[in-house]
């Protein structure tokens, strides 16, 4: 891409921002609004500066869970997605459950969790993640497993070859990309994820505890600090993911669009 | 039987086989699992399979017949049934809220295109970053907040976290709809001499149909989640959020009942999916059936 | 007063610019009422942009395009015009006879009127009973009499088309042909008709506009002379193979020009 049209890219959305950067800056000012109701933008960096070690400290806590969750959800789909390739009829069972799981806010389910195991614990939040991740990447994986190109298929059998080698040599290629896919979605669920566990009780060190701790003691601009960090862990595993995808792919096709419509 | 009726047939029955097997999974675990929970590969992996801590699937579907509280004459199926219901009307605001923002944004966006250029790339990350943890910030403007005579009511601020999660994807499903309409058909009505809004009301937005049902759909689930976790980060009285932290506190005592609510969350996430694929199906209705894998 | 009356007309894209394509040069071209002209030539030859021009879809760089003794954008505004393109471009989700009523909804015509004026576009191209069918339950070809039923429900006096039968089969192809030279003469309307098939623009033709590109001009004016009744016979009529030659060779002609001249850019077909 030619430098004038990088330019063009990059200059709306950055006037855009810095725009609403000031805007929001000036309404806060201008209209004397209370802290309970708007942060001034100067005194959320301020905040965040201030209390940069303990932003970091929860940013690890609740980033650790949600890599913790990214990874196990990711190594039980993708070996669970095997088991529905090989077993189509495990496929139709599953399939029906992952749609419905999809519509319903299954985080929820870490009251039960945390019912489950020790108070200071902070397996529930993972095992949240890794259940949500898992369905994501099941999904995905599995249909890049199952849809290859028939003729492909067609070939390998001509060449005699065994359902093993078909899966070595055709299946599993073809699935790459689609595994991409799906982290490039997981990624910033799982950050979500994590987060959203936290406010069910349980340990309390993550950055979902402090901004609710941070509001009850009516220090509204250090909540939005942490709420600033969250933000930018969910941007970090995102970006992440597509670091990874583009080190994968190495100019061939990036990925594939589980839903196109 | 017709095929539509067999496929739904059959899709359901495999649902229900799935519930039946994950149901006995639970029950085997109870049986074969450590009592006080242990370590797997030395970490404390194992939950406890205890009464206590993982009811029997039959106690959890018996609590709901059963009071409330103690001494109470309320059940618990019509104190679930309430909150779900309460979070349901939420997310239905939260939900209409967000799509006409959305919608509205996307139309905007798709006659200004240096509006595109500078919002659409904030759209697309907003859905990477946890815009969920402003739930708590956006509570705090319940009850004290009065924009010209309207008041703040406690729990609008549910439904407008509910309609901020929906407007993001709906407004990129729908922009991306309206910038489908082939070149040739818009060819065609200009040499109708039509007007900007005629293109946009008789062209575009019916080219944009098939790509705001799917975007709708994850527009009706983040509304859902939206309102439940504002309702749990801020205990909002009435919604299902509320009962599922106060059940959660009573679990040591009372450990089926905090599943009651779960389900009832459930229950309320597949009605809102429910009422979406309804209005699909009325959307889509003349098309073209697209070959579904 | 002629139907179309192009003067000088030239259309450059991206002038002054090192991409700089001329599309048209100095095009002159006058279709009297009741004619059925066609334009003919390769790829790149500026036929598609003439008709563009004509439909005020393109402003001309220089000259004039005067359109039924107007502007060509006065014109497009009275709506003194039909257009039909190699995709019939039905809208999928409306019924077929709400389709034809399109154009009558955007001038704001009124409701019965509309669908009287549907109802008599159907019986024209023979498919009445198709009104509340969808593009997609019909064939190629029969979305494609829809488009011209859609194109001339307005009655204009002229119908502009761009290789509407080019995605057609060579049946269907020649059937069309004679329905619409059936339908012309029963409207009376005038034709500009875009094509890359010589018999076609043979049959069809008062008059084969012959045009080159690089850059795009208008090379030869060859008359038709087939008669006015034009049957499946007339595809086995001597006249209609000596038309045939006449059009080829005028093609072989420009074609053994811009060979010669040597490869620089490609022009856009519009």
């Amino acid at each position: 891409m030619n430098p004038a049209s990088r330019i063009r890219r990059i200059l709306p959305p950055l006037v855009f921002g810095v725009a609403f950067l000031l805007l929001w800056e000036g309404v806060v000012k201008g209209f004397d609004l209370k802290p309970y109701f708007l942060a001034a933008p100067s005194k959320i960096f301020e905040q965040f500066f201030k209390n940069f070690v303990r932003i970091w400290e929860a940013t690890s806590v609740s980033g650790t869970n949600a890599l913790v969750g990214l990874i196990a959800g990711t190594v039980f789909g993708v070996v669970m997605s095997f088991a529905l390739s090989r077993y189509r009829f495990l496929g139709e069972l599953v399939t029906p459950l992952a749609i419905a799981l999809n519509a319903i806010p299954i985080f929820v389910l870490v009251a039960v969790l945390n019912n489950m195991y020790s108070i200071t614990s902070e397996i529930p939040r993972r095992i949240m993640v890794s259940l949500v991740v898992y369905f994501i990447v099941l999904v995905n994986v599995a249909k890049g497993l199952t849809q290859v190109q028939s003729t492909h298929v067609e070939l390998m059998k001509s060449y005699a070859a065994s359902d093993f080698a078909i899966l070595r040599k055709v299946r599993v290629p073809n699935a790459v990309p689609y595994l991409f896919t799906a982290l490039k979605i997981a990624a910033p669920v799982s950050v979500i994820t994590a987060f959203v566990s936290e406010y069910f009780g349980g340990a309390q060190n993550g950055l979902g505890s402090r901004i609710t701790s941070n509001i009850a003691n009516s220090k509204n601009a250090a909540a939005w600090a942490y709420v600033l960090g969250a933000c930018l862990l969910g941007l970090t595993f995102y970006a992440v993911s597509i670091v990874l995808e583009s080190a994968a792919s190495r100019g061939g096709v990036a990925s594939k669009t589980n839903n196109n419509k | 039987m017709n095929r539509f009726a067999r496929r739904a047939a059959y899709r359901t029955s495999m649902f229900v086989l799935s519930i039946v097997l994950v149901v006995a999974l639970w029950e085997m675990y109870k049986v074969v699992g450590p009592q006080d929970g242990g370590k797997l590969f030395g970490a404390g992996v194992l939950p406890r399979s205890n009464d206590t801590a993982m009811p029997h699937v039959w106690t959890m579907l018996s609590r709901y017949g059963r009071p409330e509280v103690r001494g109470s004459d309320k059940r618990v199926w019509v104190v679930v049934l309430a909150g779900a219901w309460f979070s349901f009307r939420l997310a239905i605001v939260g939900f209409l809220l967000g799509s006409s923002i959305g919608v509205g944004l996307s139309v905007v966006m798709s006659r200004f295109r240096i509006v595109e250029r500078g919002l659409l790339p904030y759209l697309v990350v907003s859905q990477t970053v946890p815009l969920i943890a402003l739930a708590p910030l956006v509570a705090l403007w319940g009850g004290k907040l009065h924009i010209f005579g309207f008041e703040w009511p406690r729990w609008f601020s549910a439904a407008v976290l509910g309609a901020f999660l929906s407007f993001f994807p709906i407004a990129v499903g729908t922009l991306r709809g309206l910038a489908s309409a082939p070149a040739a058909a818009v060819e065609l009505m200009e040499s109708y001499a039509a007007s900007w809004k005629q293109i946009l009301l008789k062209l575009r937005f019916p080219s944009a149909i098939p790509y705001m049902v799917p975007a709708f759909k994850l527009g009706a689930s983040g509304s859902v989640v939206g309102v439940v976790v504002a309702e749990i980060s801020t205990g909002l009285k009435g919604g299902i959020g509320r009962l599922i932290i106060e059940y959660a506190r009573e679990a040591t005592a009372d450990p089926a009942k905090v599943f009651t609510a779960v389900f009832g969350a459930a229950a309320l996430g597949l009605t809102m999916a429910g009422v979406i694929a309804i209005s699909d199906v009325y959307l889509m209705r003349n098309r073209p059936k697209e070959t579904t894998s | 007063m002629s139907a179309v009356q192009v003067t000088g007309a030239s259309k450059i894209f991206n002038q002054g610019t090192p991409k700089q394509v001329d599309a048209l040069i100095d095009v002159n071209l006058t279709v009297e009422p009741g004619e059925f002209v066609s334009l003919i030539g390769p790829s790149g030859c500026g036929k598609s942009t003439l008709l563009r021009l004509i439909a005020n879809l393109l402003e001309p760089t220089t000259g004039s395009v005067m359109v039924n003794g107007k502007s060509a954008s006065q014109s497009r505004l009275d709506q003194d015009y039909g257009m039909a393109f190699q995709q019939a471009g039905l809208f999928d989700w409306r019924t077929v006879a709400k389709n034809i009523e399109l154009p009558l909804e955007l001038k704001g015509w009124d409701k019965d009127k509309r669908a009287a004026r549907a109802r008599e576009m159907l019986e024209l191209v023979k498919l009445p009973e198709f009104a509340e069918m969808y593009p997609w339950q019909l064939s190629g070809g029969m979305q494609q009499r829809i488009a011209i039923a859609r194109a001339l429900a307005a009655h204009p006096p002229l119908l502009l088309m761009d290789e509407p039968f080019g995605a057609l089969d060579e049946m269907t192809r020649e059937y069309m042909q004679g329905e619409l030279l059936r339908i012309c003469a029963e409207t009376s309307t005038t034709v500009v008709f875009v094509t890359h098939s010589i018999p076609e623009a043979v049959y069809l033709s008062n008059r084969v506009v012959v045009m080159s590109p690089r850059p795009g001009r208008i090379t030869d004016l060859i008359n038709v002379n087939l008669g006015a009744k034009r049957t499946e016979d007339t595809r086995a009529a001597a006249d209609f193979f000596t038309g045939i030659t006449a059009v080829r060779e005028a093609l072989r002609g420009t074609h053994a020009d811009h060979a010669n001249a040597g490869a620089v850019r490609g022009v856009e077909d519009r």
